[in-house]
């Protein structure tokens, strides 16, 4: 897979996911049955183009509500994306890792691959999993707390809406300013960094990373190919190796790795592929 | 992990998916979903 005809794939589902197009114009969201459903990446349904329900609000609103229910809808729709597609999503699909892509191709002075403490902060976006997404909403009901104070979705969702209505304008306070400050840190690192939302702050990415080692589409090594170049792991925009793990957290399965091998070692698979009888792939 | 326990596990998640869906859909939570797509939710885009 080049890097072309992912970045056509990313826009086709960045369209097919904001194909409302009047309200770009009008500052009306959809209001359509469509918003039944949640779409795979991070997406916010107040976005004036959306047509899809973003997974993570929808989960921050179920556990929030006063009433609690447990959200068997929306986590079924999560776990089901996690495991059938683990992180391709934020490979392919998801539109805030599509405009994470095209920032990293802006000219910058210097390109960080990687550097000291990054695999520690990782870690961080599961920490926002479970404490912005879930445990304070549940706490401190009717306060989404992922949205109202990080996602950078809803950032760009609010500048959109507020261009286009006036009455929402006037009501833009502190809560919008923290917030554009953060979209402005992550869209500045981007061009810096390959993908550093999606490294460091993504609930939903952290979540469909406890997928990525079972889920059915999955990358494989054939280790009787392979010679040990490295040259899959000096292309890794999150900086992993695919030989050592194919599969890893970490991994958004952009298809850089199986791009670059020179010796076609590294390709996608699924689930029902089985290593060879001697065991050479490792997937 | 072998492929066999992954393909189970990737099997009984797949499963456990489904009917997390079926019973939301059962108990009608996707239209608490559509209720709050279709208001623009003041939270997330920084006003609320």
């Amino acid at each position: 897979m080049d890097n072309k005809k992912r970045t056509i794939i990313q826009a086709v589902a960045a369209v097919l996911q904001n194909g409302h197009i009047a309200g770009f114009f009008t500052g009306r969201i959809y209001g359509g049955g469509a918003k039944h459903f949640c779409v795979p990446g991070l997406n916010c349904y107040s976005c004036p183009g959306a047509l899809g329900a973003c997974p993570v609000g929808s989960l921050q609103s179920a556990v929030s509500a006063w009433k609690f229910r447990f959200p068997y809808y929306v986590l079924g729709v999560m776990v089901f994306f996690g495991v059938t597609l683990g992180r391709l999503v934020c490979g392919f699909l998801c539109p805030f890792g599509f405009l994470q892509d095209l920032l990293f191709k802006v000219p910058a002075p210097k390109k960080l691959r990687t550097f000291r403490g990054d695999m520690y902060l990782r870690y961080l976006k599961y920490a926002v999993l479970l404490l912005m997404v879930l445990v304070l909403p549940f706490v401190y009901k009717t306060t989404p707390f992922f949205c109202k104070y990080l996602c950078p979705s809803g950032t760009v969702a609010g500048m959109l809406l507020t261009a286009a209505d006036e009455r929402l304008r006037g009501l833009l306070g502190w809560i919008f300013t923290w917030k554009a400050a953060v979209l402005t840190a992550v869209v500045l690192a981007s061009a810096v960094i390959f993908r550093p939302f999606c490294r460091y702050l993504c609930p939903l990415g952290a979540f469909y990373a406890l997928f990525n080692g079972v889920s059915a589409v999955r990358l494989k090594v054939d280790s009787g190919k392979c010679t040990g170049c490295g040259a899959c792991a000096s292309a890794c925009g999150m900086a992993v190796d695919p030989v050592k793990s194919p599969n890893h957290a970490e991994c958004i399965r952009c298809g850089q790795c199986v791009s670059r091998c020179p010796h076609g070692a590294i390709s996608f698979s699924h689930c029902l592929s089985r290593s060879s009888p001697e065991g050479r792939e490792k997937a | 992990m072998t492929d066999r326990r992954r393909m189970i596990l990737t099997a009984a998640l797949l499963f456990t998916a489904i009917l997390l869906i079926a019973a939301g859909v059962a108990e009608g939570q996707y239209h608490q979903v559509l209720a709050k797509a279709t208001r623009i939710c003041l939270e997330c885009i920084g006003i609320g």
